[in-house]
């Protein structure tokens, strides 16, 4: 610390709370449960919903006989889809990705025919939770059954059977993004025609279950013709307008509440169609309604995730210089569209050449509708099919050139002095160090002493191999510049808003727009706020979530909250120091050119002795005793941000990772990652953010997928077979960070929500992989299970199918059975 | 997961609870420690009419030594098992298996008379009981009789145990002379049931293996034993050669079912190798 001249006035300068590793305010009370979680709003006179699916995947809905249900005890209404279907309207698809998108529409509630198994066909209103679920088994239903369309590549065939019989084809839509087109890059065919070396893969991106820990909720009050909708959702802002345009009810008249919300993963962005059912039974009955989704609703009926069939070419010179890639797709839509559902892969089309210099690319997708429930956002939406993708095929390609990975990844990435890098597909990376972060991830490693091992255990034969695998990724985030979004054909924009409200005791309230579902938003922005007005850390509350408090938003997902909603915070805390200055010009009789702002105060240069704070300030203009003649009395602010560009996060992945080669059971050894996330705000937050992605990104490549059945039923229909690892499951991670600031935000942040999730995956499998290629293993699908591993060591080819059927756990609790309706047949489920 | 309305009973003693079983009708379920009734109660793919609560029965819990054997309550929970000194020196193959059981919160409820009862062919307990020819007391409106573990599973989910019975009961014989234990469990995730296991229990005597007992977990219905594996055992060498041989022969007369985790092959196959691995361990190879 340095000695001011004068000990009489000097001050330690603030501690900077920016870099501090706070633990999160908000933690007690959700660790606890004792907060507004939303199944816990109990209202006088409320109602309880629960809702009747259907156990197949495909029919027609021949008859809905209700009468039994609607006299059992406690029932209050039944309600079929042929009761709503005037007013339902269809559950809104923002993303039309091209202009000839096919959209077969999507009930909230099935009217004539049924596309999934879990769709809701009927809904009961009770007086009691108990008496709603115990209504379900007294519906009846009858379906005319339709053949299931399960399998893309077969649905894209000419002559498939079709999932809508009122559209002629599977497919929703072709989308391409071509560089040579676009001007970003060469002629893709003649790079491959001019290359030495082409590699061509099929890689299979699973179906996974974004599984949040709290399951969905929702309660709706109608108020004379004004509705309040609590709901479990990561976006209250856009669900209120969607709704809006879905119902009909005017937006003025709606008011959408995310309570705190425990957990999103983008399974909760979406407008639900028990969201929907939820309002409209409310204005029918005139009372307050609830709707709490068991786990095996939540498995069957919440939108999953991924589910992306990926050919990939890559071109290359002998030497290892990629000239081209080539990319196409088969995107698995699900039933319906939902929210984003057909963007997501067309998102991911700009993250395929990742951190590399290809001349030529060429994307190509088709978006194809099966009988299962829709896909959408699930953490990292696109970019971690697409790093997955891009960071197989140059695993691949190293192979084929007897390369060292890292060194056809070396040869080919942008180097630090390029940044700013217009990639082949337009985008402009904003800055980093691929060569640091690389360096620093395989000293964590211990990188030559696991080589080592792993040739002693190949040399001896060891029936425990051990491979190393990488992951040398980038992704957009900070989702998303207005005018980009506007481009791809996207609903709506990607600012974010923020107000500052100084309160007369110097207290803070901080409203944002970018509503945390389990994030630590208002930790962090306390944490910005704190150093921009320069008061405690404890004066300042976060406000979220409530359209009615917070009433312009663009929600939280694609790891946008820090980069796009806390630069908005930062911009109103600099309109009220802009503010306040003005006014403590005043009050000190001084040149507003004369004030220094620091540590909250405003001293004047050349005064010592003289100081207000802008605490102080803050009830001065509430009195409004004694304020300057030309401003209003008030120092609070609001702004809104719109970036310019994306940032984009990086970072190296390696993972050691033994097999046993007699059971084919992989257990990670070592994972070590330099993530470079821009300014880092909270370390504990980025490193726990880290983590959990790192935990998902693992589960994809180990553990996750959701299976169906030949008859379409989803046979991870409860966590005994989807598969969530834990704690117990995972290694120890080695994590950190290099810090190149992003240049596009005054915090200089980048964002690290799916960095984990998004690197992970590839380098779990690439080790897998690379313990097991001399036994002559080219790929193993993913998830890689034990068996999986062992037919690929044993047999032959990727590991192949698995068994549809649900393990035996529980008797066989499948979809079939927990959609309320069970059969003999069904007790143990799937294929056995 | 609601589960559909029932009737409860909580007797305090066997006698007690045979009533309330007897007086509960047709549909009657006998809870002990819930961990697999209350799941598929809430999904509904079971809807008792009464549920008769063994959790007050304190006759029914505890661990005692009787002789050549040692008795263990059917309502015992696995966390008792794993804690309980008797079991650590006359059973520890029990406890190791039971240690593989789920997670902390289950183990403090779960029971291995129910785990027996239940007879879930995943389930860890059963194969263990029959690799150490446990015997299970039963009583029933006529009385108790003795069932040993070799007639006990009968079928997937399906006990010998008729109507109006209840698990009392478990005798163990204990292990005499130089024993060695392994329970080798195979499973994707820590928290999660066996895809295959293989309890084993094996007597060295200068040298030779004297007797292996081998039990399969989920190679079938029910809990299998290895015969043939343990035929070639029986006064084998100690050696690594003879158990890797004698092993080979673990899946036969077993019938794996096939699901996601793994197909039946894979299934016969996992036998194998933890067969071997569990004999190399129990016999301190
Ligand atoms: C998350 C989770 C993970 C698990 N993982 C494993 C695992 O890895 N390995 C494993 O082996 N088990 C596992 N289990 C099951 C656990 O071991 C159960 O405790 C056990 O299978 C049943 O014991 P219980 O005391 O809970 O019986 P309950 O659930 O109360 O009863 C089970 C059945 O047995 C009958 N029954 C119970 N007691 C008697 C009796 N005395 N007489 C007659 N009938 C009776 C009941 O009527 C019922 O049909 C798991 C359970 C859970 C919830």
């Amino acid at each position: 610390m340095t000695v001011t001249e004068d000990p009489a006035t000097a001050e330690v300068a603030p501690e900077r709370e920016v870099g501090k590793a706070r633990r999160r305010k908000e933690d007690a009370r959700l660790i606890t449960g004792r907060t507004t979680w939303t199944d816990n709003m109990v209202l006088p006179g409320m109602l309880h919903m629960s809702v009747v699916r259907s156990p197949v995947a495909h029919g027609k809905i021949t008859n809905v006989d209700v009468s039994a249900a609607q006299q059992a005890p406690g029932v209050v209404a039944v309600l079929t889809g042929r009761d709503l279907a005037e007013e339902q309207g269809s559950i809104p698809c923002a993303w039309p990705v091209t202009a000839d998108m096919v959209n077969p529409g999507h009930p909230s509630i099935a009217v004539d025919e049924v596309n999934h198994v879990g769709e809701a066909v009927a809904v009961i209103v009770a007086r009691s939770r108990s008496a709603a679920a115990d209504a379900i088994e007294l519906v009846d239903v009858d379906y005319d059954l339709l053949p299931p369309v399960l399998d893309m590549e077969e649905a894209v065939k000419h002559e498939a059977d079709l999932c809508h019989d009122h559209i002629d084809s599977n497919t929703s839509y072709h989308f391409v993004f071509d560089a040579g087109e676009a001007g970003t890059g060469g002629d893709t065919e003649q790079a491959f025609a001019d290359a030495d070396v082409v590699v061509s893969r099929r890689f299979v991106n699973q179906r996974l279950i974004p599984a949040f820990m709290e399951p969905r909720s929702v309660v709706v009050q109608p108020q004379g013709d004004n509705f309040t909708m609590w709901s479990a959702t990561q976006i209250p802002h856009v669900l209120r307008v969607m709704l809006a345009m879905v119902t009909g009810i005017p937006e003025h008249k709606l008011r959408v509440v995310a309570p705190d919300v425990g957990g999103g993963f983008g399974g909760k962005l979406q407008v639900n169609p028990e969201e929907v059912i939820a309002l409209l039974v409310a204005r029918r009955l005139g009372k307050p309604v609830k709707w709490t989704e068991t786990r095996s609703e939540s498995l069957m009926a919440a939108h999953h995730g991924r589910d992306q069939i990926q050919y990939v070419d890559i071109a290359s010179t002998r030497e290892g210089d990629v000239q081209g890639l080539r990319v196409r797709i088969l995107a698995d839509m699900g039933a319906y569209l939902r929210l984003i559902t057909p963007g997501v892969p067309a998102l991911g089309a700009f993250m395929f050449p990742g951190i590399y210099k290809f001349p030529a690319y060429r994307f190509e997708c088709d978006g194809v509708f099966t009988n299962k429930v829709p896909t959408d956002a699930y953490r990292g939406a696109g970019r971690p099919e697409a790093t997955f993708a891009v960071e197989r095929i140059m695993d691949e390609l190293a192979v084929e050139l007897g390369m060292d990975p890292l060194e056809v990844r070396r040869r080919n990435w942008i180097q630090s002095q390029e940044f700013p890098f217009t990639t082949v597909a337009g985008l402009e990376y904003d800055s980093g160090d691929y060569d640091t972060a690389t360096q620093q991830a395989l000293d964590l490693l211990g990188y030559p002493e696991l080589r080592e091992e792993q040739r002693r255990r190949r040399e001896s034969n060891d029936p425990v191999q051990l491979g190393i695998g990488f992951s040398t990724f980038t992704e957009m985030c900070g989702l998303a510049p207005s005018r980009v979004l506007g481009s791809l054909s996207y609903g709506a924009g990607g600012w974010e808003s923020a107000s500052i409200r100084m309160l007369p005791t110097g207290k803070v309230e901080v409203v944002t727009g970018s509503t945390p579902h389990g994030q630590g938003h208002e930790t962090a922005w306390s944490q910005l706020v704190a150093d921009q007005l320069g008061v405690p850390f404890e004066d300042i509350e976060v406000l979220h979530g409530d359209t009615a408090v917070a009433p312009k938003g663009m929600d939280t997902y694609g790891s946008r909250s820090l980069v796009v909603g806390g630069t908005a915070v930062v911009k109103a805390a600099d309109k009220v120091v802009a503010k306040a200055r003005k006014v403590a010009a005043h009050l000190l009789e001084a040149n507003e050119d004369d004030l220094d702002f620091s540590g909250g105060k405003f001293t004047v240069r050349g005064t010592p002795g003289t100081a207000l704070s802008i605490q102080e300030i803050a009830l001065a203009v509430f009195a409004a005793h004694d304020y300057p003649e030309d401003v209003e009395p008030s120092i609070d602010a609001d702004a809104t941000f719109d970036p310019v560009n994306f940032s984009f996060p990086h970072g190296t992945h390696v993972c050691a990772m033994e097999v046993d080669t007699e059971t084919g059971f992989v257990k990670i050894r070592k994972y070590a990652c330099v993530d470079d996330v821009g300014t880092i705000v909270n370390p504990l937050i980025v490193e726990g953010q880290v983590h959990g992605g790192l935990a998902q990104g693992i589960a994809q490549a180990l553990y996750e997928e959701a299976v169906y059945d030949a008859d379409g039923n989803l046979t991870t229909g409860s966590f005994v077979d989807y598969l969530v690892p834990s704690a117990a499951d995972l290694p120890h991670f080695d994590t950190g960070n290099t810090v190149h600031v992003a240049p596009g935000n005054p915090i200089g942040a980048k964002g690290v929500g799916e960095a984990g999730c998004i690197a992970s995956t590839p380098a779990v499998v690439n080790a897998a992989l690379d313990a097991v290629r001399h036994l002559g293993v080219q790929d193993i699908r993913m998830p890689l299970t034990p068996e999986r591993v062992w037919r690929a060591i044993h047999q032959g080819g990727d590991g192949g199918d698995r068994a549809t059927a649900g393990s035996n756990a529980y008797g066989g609790a499948q979809t079939e059975t927990t959609a309320g309706v069970s059969t003999p047949q069904s007790s143990l489920g799937g294929d056995r | 997961m609601i589960p559909a309305a029932f009737e409860y009973a909580r007797p305090t003693s066997v006698d007690e609870a045979l009533q309330a079983v007897a007086e509960g009708g047709e549909d009657v379920k006998i809870m002990a420690g819930g961990q697999s009734l209350i799941p598929v109660m809430r999904l509904r793919l079971a809807a008792p009419s009464t549920v008769v609560d063994l959790g007050r029965v304190a006759e029914m819990r505890g661990v005692r030594d009787d002789g050549d054997a040692l008795v263990i309550g059917a309502m015992t929970t696995h966390a008792e098992v794993i804690t309980d000194p008797l079991v650590a020196q006359h059973a520890k193959l029990i406890a190791e298996a039971t240690e593989t059981v789920a997670d902390r919160q289950t183990r403090r409820r779960g029971t291995f008379g129910g785990a027996l009862a239940h007879a879930d062919p995943a389930g860890d307990l059963p194969a263990v009981a029959l690799a150490l020819d446990a015997e299970m007391v039963v009583a029933g409106p006529n009385g108790r009789r003795t069932v040993p573990a070799s007639e006990f599973f009968v079928d997937y989910l399906t006990t010998t145990l008729d109507e109006g019975e209840i698990l009392v009961e478990i005798r163990v014989p204990k292990l005499a002379g130089d024993w060695g234990v392994r329970y080798e469990k195979f499973n994707r995730v820590a928290q999660a049931w066996s895809i295959v296991a293989v309890a084993a229990a094996v007597r060295r005597e200068n040298g030779h293996i004297a007797e292996a007992r081998i039990g399969l977990t989920n190679m079938g219905p029910t809990p299998l034993r290895a015969s043939a594996t343990e035929a070639a055992l029986n006064g084998a060498a100690a050696s690594p050669d003879a158990v890797a041989a004698a092993a080979r022969s673990a899946a036969e007369g077993t019938s794996p079912s096939s699901d996601l985790n793994a197909q039946a092959d894979y299934r016969e196959h996992l036998a194998q190798v933890l067969t071997r691995r569990a004999v190399t361990a129990a016999a301190g190879l």
